[in-house]
């Protein structure tokens, strides 16, 4: 939920989605794609895209499933053999970021995304939270994954941090505040910014509207867009 | 001629059978817990909407309203074990004469959990069969003593964990957590479907993060939609057991590790929590019949 919602930002370069949640994938429904068909051409699967720019490629296994509601019900080696076949196979074409959004844990789907990208290049991982200790503390462990998997860590994004009543505009840290912050403080890795729980965000989301061009106006754009400017600043650094 | 014919027909008679054995020995037959009578089951199919506060507060929901019950919490989320904090509780099991693991108790609940078993900065990384020799020795390993109930706060998604518990324990009923978001309510969907699958009775639904009251001002803001998992309840054709809705207390409660139901038992969130427990006996109940 945390990482697809922040992944929803459309950049003025061409981006890949790589939805590798398996049994969860959000990704088509937030984008509002559909369930259209995925094609094959000489290069391999055509992705979906979001876009007539085709600015935004994405892949699910949610565009591969009869019925959006099926249950994908796999043990590990099955989602290691289609993870490995969406980074080999699909057709990305020139791409100038390719975002993978993963289940939360540690498992088969993050081992599967690693090898497979690994003959290619990762750049980094971006790890999402939200403010409360359950949370951080799961994170936590990510954080040492990506310790022991040498993959760099670009930075921490805490989410769902304070909500603004649209009615007082009192603020309430509903599920605590700074957490994400004092994590990237203990573990030495950049904080990127915090979103706040917006409901318009929720709502947009559930519709599949792109927030960003409906709400240009509201402090969880500029949050957003303030932590994809620092996530570029260090991708080009 | 005839007699490769007969040949090859009694070949691939007993290949068949072969085949047949060795797939009849490949699933694993469901062996009950010793000690526990029934096990009930908190899955969300979706990430963060609140299982394990949920399950938690579900088990010390379960003990408040019938103080005679025993109840037994399990942590199978073996990549982000939360039970260790929210119910307050730190260190390596013992063990018995018997070689088997103490569960830690607080509130009266004895538990088990991955988190007692590795450092809290340590991340399993596993594969999927070692996660299912894990979790059979979470369950068997384990002197739970006599339980009436054992609540399993199932990790998210539909995976190696659900199958493995699915398939060698005999689950009485299954309690799938959601928000009101279409997000989770598609997942909860598929997490609905997965347990039919398996011919795990699904209780019903709970829709947690429902609402929330701004203390200030008292509006109430339905910051993830309105009664989405109501109406996804109605469509499988399951019960609605309960909404939480969503406030700081919970919170504030779980990262103390003092859970709202036994820390606040007069506020309106720890009697949302009893009413879901009480509602979770009455299906249990009813399935029995």
């Amino acid at each position: 939920m945390l990482h697809s919602t922040l992944l929803c930002f459309i950049l003025l370069y061409a981006v890949g989605i790589l939805d590798v949640d398996l049994c969860g994938p959000s990704i088509p429904r937030m984008l509002r794609v559909g369930k259209p068909e995925v094609h094959q051409c000489d290069a391999g699967w055509v992705p979906v895209y979001a876009d007539p720019q085709q600015q935004l490629a994405i892949m699910s296994i949610g565009f591969l499933l009869e019925d959006s509601d099926e249950a994908v019900i796999w043990r590990g080696p099955k989602k290691t053999a289609l993870i490995g076949q969406f980074v080999s196979d699909v057709a990305w074409g020139e791409l100038d970021v390719l975002l993978v959004d993963t289940p939360p844990g540690t498992s088969d789907e993050h081992l599967a995304v690693l090898e497979n990208l690994r003959k290619h290049r990762v750049d980094g991982a971006v790890l999402v939270t939200t403010p409360q200790a359950v949370s951080t503390g799961d994170v936590r462990r990510e954080i040492t994954f990506c310790k022991k998997t040498a993959v760099k860590i670009l930075g921490i994004v805490e989410n769902m941090s304070g909500f603004v009543c649209p009615h007082c505009s009192e603020c309430s840290n509903i599920f605590s505040k700074g957490g994400g912050e004092e994590l990237a403080k203990l573990t030495g890795s950049v904080f990127l910014g915090s979103v706040p729980l917006d409901p318009l965000l929720a709502a947009s989301l559930e519709e599949g509207q792109d927030f960003l061009q409906a709400f240009p106006d509201s402090s969880t754009y500029t949050a957003i867009s303030q932590i994809a400017n620092t996530l570029l600043s260090s991708l080009d650094a | 001629m005839t007699m490769y014919f007969i040949f090859i027909q009694v070949c691939s008679k007993s290949l068949q059978e072969r085949q047949r054995q060795h797939m009849a020995r490949g699933l694993p037959k469901q062996k009950p817990i010793a000690g526990v009578k029934e096990v009930i089951v908190v899955a969300s199919g979706k990430g963060g909407v609140g299982k394990s506060t949920t399950a938690v507060n579900l088990a010390l929901g379960l003990m408040a309203n019938d103080q005679s019950k025993s109840v037994g919490l399990l942590d199978a989320d073996v990549y982000g074990p939360s039970v260790p904090k929210l119910m307050n509780l730190k260190g390596n099991p013992e063990l018995t004469d018997k070689n088997l693991m103490r569960p830690l108790v607080n509130f009266g609940i004895p538990c088990m959990s991955m988190g007692f078993l590795v450092e809290e900065v340590a991340p399993i990384v596993w594969r999927g069969l070692m996660v299912m020799s894990a979790i059979e020795k979470l369950v068997r390993q384990v002197d739970w003593g006599n339980l009436d109930y054992l609540v399993i706060d199932m990790p998210p998604g539909t995976g190696d964990v659900q199958l493995s518990i699915t398939q060698n324990i005999p689950i009485a009923g299954a309690v799938i957590v959601s928000t009101p978001q279409d997000i989770a309510l598609l997942d909860a969907r598929r997490g609905a479907e997965m347990f039919r699958k398996v011919n795990v009775p699904v209780l019903g639904l709970v829709q947690n993060m429902s609402v929330f009251q701004c203390p200030k001002c008292n509006h109430q803001t339905h910051i993830f939609g309105l009664d989405g998992a109501k109406e996804l309840a109605q469509t499988l054709g399951v019960e609605m057991l309960g909404d939480i809705p969503l406030h700081l207390n919970i919170r504030e409660t779980s990262d103390k590790g003092q859970p709202v139901v036994v820390s606040s038992p007069d506020s309106p969130e720890a009697e949302a929590y009893r009413r879901v427990a009480a509602a979770v006996v009455r299906r249990l109940a009813e399935h029995l019949r």
